[in-house]
């Protein structure tokens, strides 16, 4: 028995590690200012897939993203964690979109790639923190969802078994394949990368990389087709332009603004036992506390 | 039609506080927009959700009962959202931000192809120019929420499609009884009529629910410790003020990240929002992260070594010094005062 297993993975600037540097004088993000990582909950969703694979060999990952050009750089890191296979969507009729456009060009890039047993995508964005796209995209593709998924306990021909998180408790679920399933970041923290794996697909590029760069060995791509990442556009996935990017997204930013927070008048003490005894009165006298 | 619809999140008939504060907000907004409230409840032992309700000012409760309905499933209660949005065009419909609306809103916004925005801080009506169409859009919802990890604040319209879907955490907006006496319509569906059987396709083989011992969203006093106060055992100095106010401990993500307190205890944007009577911060520098939880409290206390620490300018006392002095000096003058 094996599987084809699609993992949904995003680029995203690192919003965990935002310094005063990254935010512009007029308030808005400075993305140039934040490194592009790997979404965080995509590397869990990606050693859900490793380890299926694991228990059935033969079983094959792709992992999907759309993103700019320099996107291909989270295929790669997948492949050198152990995925088979890569494919970057761009486009820049897919610029602008929210998570209804973006389900909408994913679940399209998935019907081109066509033969899935299972679609994997992380809980949420940490660009967004939307957890919208892994739901969109099973609509889109009228199959079943399991969201805040912890483990695949069980997975067969048919069916999966996952365990998934609720606010204060767990839930087991079993569900027919195919379908979607959106991993949390409680779920096990993703392998590291593999030397081997690495030396293999480090060349691994897309044909618009591998054009930029004028590289002479140029033939390494037909003897090893594996190095061959897979790039799409609108129209290789069949897409209607109008659904995708800006025009395909029904929400609209009407403006940003700075965080601001109304600054109060406030009174120091410096914490002798005089100050906190007066303290301590005042507020049991107008009834704060007590 | 045109109304407002929530989706109501029950639990064993209870109704979910967030659908409760969800309520007192979509009434607000259809005051202003000038149209009706109405709530949606799926599942099984339904027959007090209208008392539950009601009071909070909605104007229709639509039934599906039928105990295959509960525990919620994604694919039936998005059927019965999609089908009913189809024949009752909402204007707007809200939900939870929790895992069940976060699970369920995606899915009912794709098959309607109408935007969703999550996790709004605020929900507000107003219009829209677009100066490039040359089109003024009146009465849109404004979706506010942070982005960029709570750096930026953002302010989301979905001018063209209908409903607008948002999402709302719990604690963020505020219940409150309307008319203990309002009167609404309930209508009863046919679940069959919505749902067919095939979208019964997840089973649910085990669930393990904890009943959450905390509650800090409810606690008139918290007192709240940061990364500062340096250790679990340390936290034990929090707790014990706490016990002698009537308190509540609250934690910033750091000190629950550093695992000096449990999950449930962050209060912040990604934890509780909490508007107590009196916060006590306690080794918390006050990123916008943790602000964007409890800022809205009557009254805020900081104790900090640092005394340029940015929560301070948000404090109405601050008290410059090291918990591990300050704390025990609180409560020795607490109990000598409050004899
Ligand atoms: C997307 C996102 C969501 C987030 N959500 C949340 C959230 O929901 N809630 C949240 O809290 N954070 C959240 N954060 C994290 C937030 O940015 C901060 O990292 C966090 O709030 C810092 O916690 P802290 O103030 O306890 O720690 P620190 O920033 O390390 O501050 C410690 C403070 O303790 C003081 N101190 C040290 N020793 C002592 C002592 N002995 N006595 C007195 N004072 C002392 C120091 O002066 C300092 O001010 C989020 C971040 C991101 C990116
Ligand atoms: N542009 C994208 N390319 C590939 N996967 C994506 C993209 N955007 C979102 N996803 C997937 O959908 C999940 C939820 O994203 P979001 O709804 O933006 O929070 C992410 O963790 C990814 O797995």
């Amino acid at each position: 028995m094996t599987f084809n297993i699609i993992v949904l993975a995003k680029q995203v600037p690192d919003t965990r590690n935002v310094g005063k540097d990254a935010m512009k004088a007029d308030g808005t993000v400075n993305r140039a200012a934040l490194p592009a990582i790997f979404n965080p909950e995509d590397l869990n969703a990606l050693e859900q897939a490793l380890a299926i694979k694991d228990q059935f060999p033969g079983s094959r990952i792709t992992v999907l993203t759309m993103g700019p050009g320099r996107a291909a750089d989270i295929l790669r890191e997948g492949m050198f964690r152990g995925a088979d296979d890569g494919v970057l969507l761009t486009d820049r009729a897919f610029a602008g979109a929210d998570t209804l456009a973006t389900s909408y060009a994913l679940s399209m890039a998935v019907r081109k790639i066509g033969d899935f047993d299972l679609i994997i995508s992380g809980r949420q964005a940490i660009d967004g923190d939307t957890a919208q796209v892994g739901p969109q995209v099973a609509e889109k593709l009228g199959i079943p969802q399991v969201t805040y998924a912890e483990a695949v306990e069980e997975i067969n021909a048919d069916k999966i078994r996952v365990k998934r998180r609720l606010e204060n408790g767990v839930e087991i679920v079993e569900c027919p394949l195919p379908t979607v399933i959106t991993v949390n970041g409680s779920a096990r923290a993703c392998r590291p990368r593999n030397a081997k794996l690495l030396q293999k697909y480090k060349h691994a590029k897309t044909v618009t990389e591998r054009q930029a760069e004028n590289i002479d060995y140029i033939d390494i791509y037909d003897m090893r087709p594996y190095l061959n990442l897979t790039e799409w556009s609108v129209a290789d996935v069949n897409a209607d332009v109008v659904q995708c990017g800006l025009s395909g997204s029904p929400t609209k930013v009407k403006k940003i603004e700075n965080v601001v927070f109304q600054a109060k008048e406030s009174k120091r003490l410096s914490g002798s036992d005089e100050e906190i005894d007066e303290l301590m009165r005042e507020l049991i006298q107008n009834h704060t506390i007590g | 039609m045109n109304n407002i619809f929530v989706y109501l999140e029950i639990d064993e008939g209870t109704v979910a506080d967030v659908s409760l504060e969800l309520l007192t907000k979509g009434r607000s907004l259809a005051n202003q927009l000038g149209c009706k409230l109405e709530a949606i409840a799926a599942g099984g032992k339904l027959d007090t959700v209208g008392k539950q309700v009601f009071p909070y000012g909605v104007d229709a409760l639509h039934v599906f009962n039928d105990e295959r309905l509960s525990p919620y499933t994604t694919l039936p209660h998005t059927s019965i959202l999609v089908n009913l949005f189809k024949e009752e065009k909402p204007q707007i419909c809200l939900m939870g931000a929790t895992i069940i609306g976060r699970d369920l809103g995606p899915r009912v916004s794709s098959a309607l192809g109408s935007g969703l925005t999550a996790d709004c801080t605020s929900l507000e009506i107003g219009n829209h120019e677009d100066k490039k169409a040359g089109k003024t859009y009146e009465n849109l919802l404004y979706q506010i929420r942070p982005a960029f990890g709570g750096n930026i604040v953002a302010w989301i319209i979905n001018p063209d499609c209908r409903p607008q879907m948002a999402t709302v955490r719990e604690g963020v907006m505020k219940k409150e009884i309307l008319d203990p006496e309002y009167k609404g319509e309930l209508v009863e569906h046919d679940v069959k009529d919505y749902v067919k059987d095939e979208d019964f396709v997840i089973t649910i083989l085990d669930r393990h629910i904890e009943k959450s011992k905390v509650n800090i969203k409810n606690s008139p006093i918290i007192v709240s410790g940061g990364y500062g106060v340096g250790s679990k055992e340390n936290f034990q100095l929090l707790y014990d003020l706490a016990n002698v106010l009537g308190a509540e401990v609250g934690a910033s993500r750091a000190a629950v990240d550093a695992g000096f307190a449990e999950h449930e205890r962050q209060v912040g944007q990604t934890g509780v929002t909490v508007r107590p009577k009196v916060y006590i911060a306690c080794g918390i520098s006050g990123q916008i992260q943790h602000i964007a939880g409890m800022q809205d409290s009557s009254l805020i206390i900081s104790i900090n070594n640092d005394p340029n620490a940015p929560i301070n300018t948000i404090a109405d006392y601050v008290i410059t010094g090291e918990i591990e002095k300050v704390i025990p000096k609180m409560i020795k003058y607490y109990k000598k005062n409050s004899k």
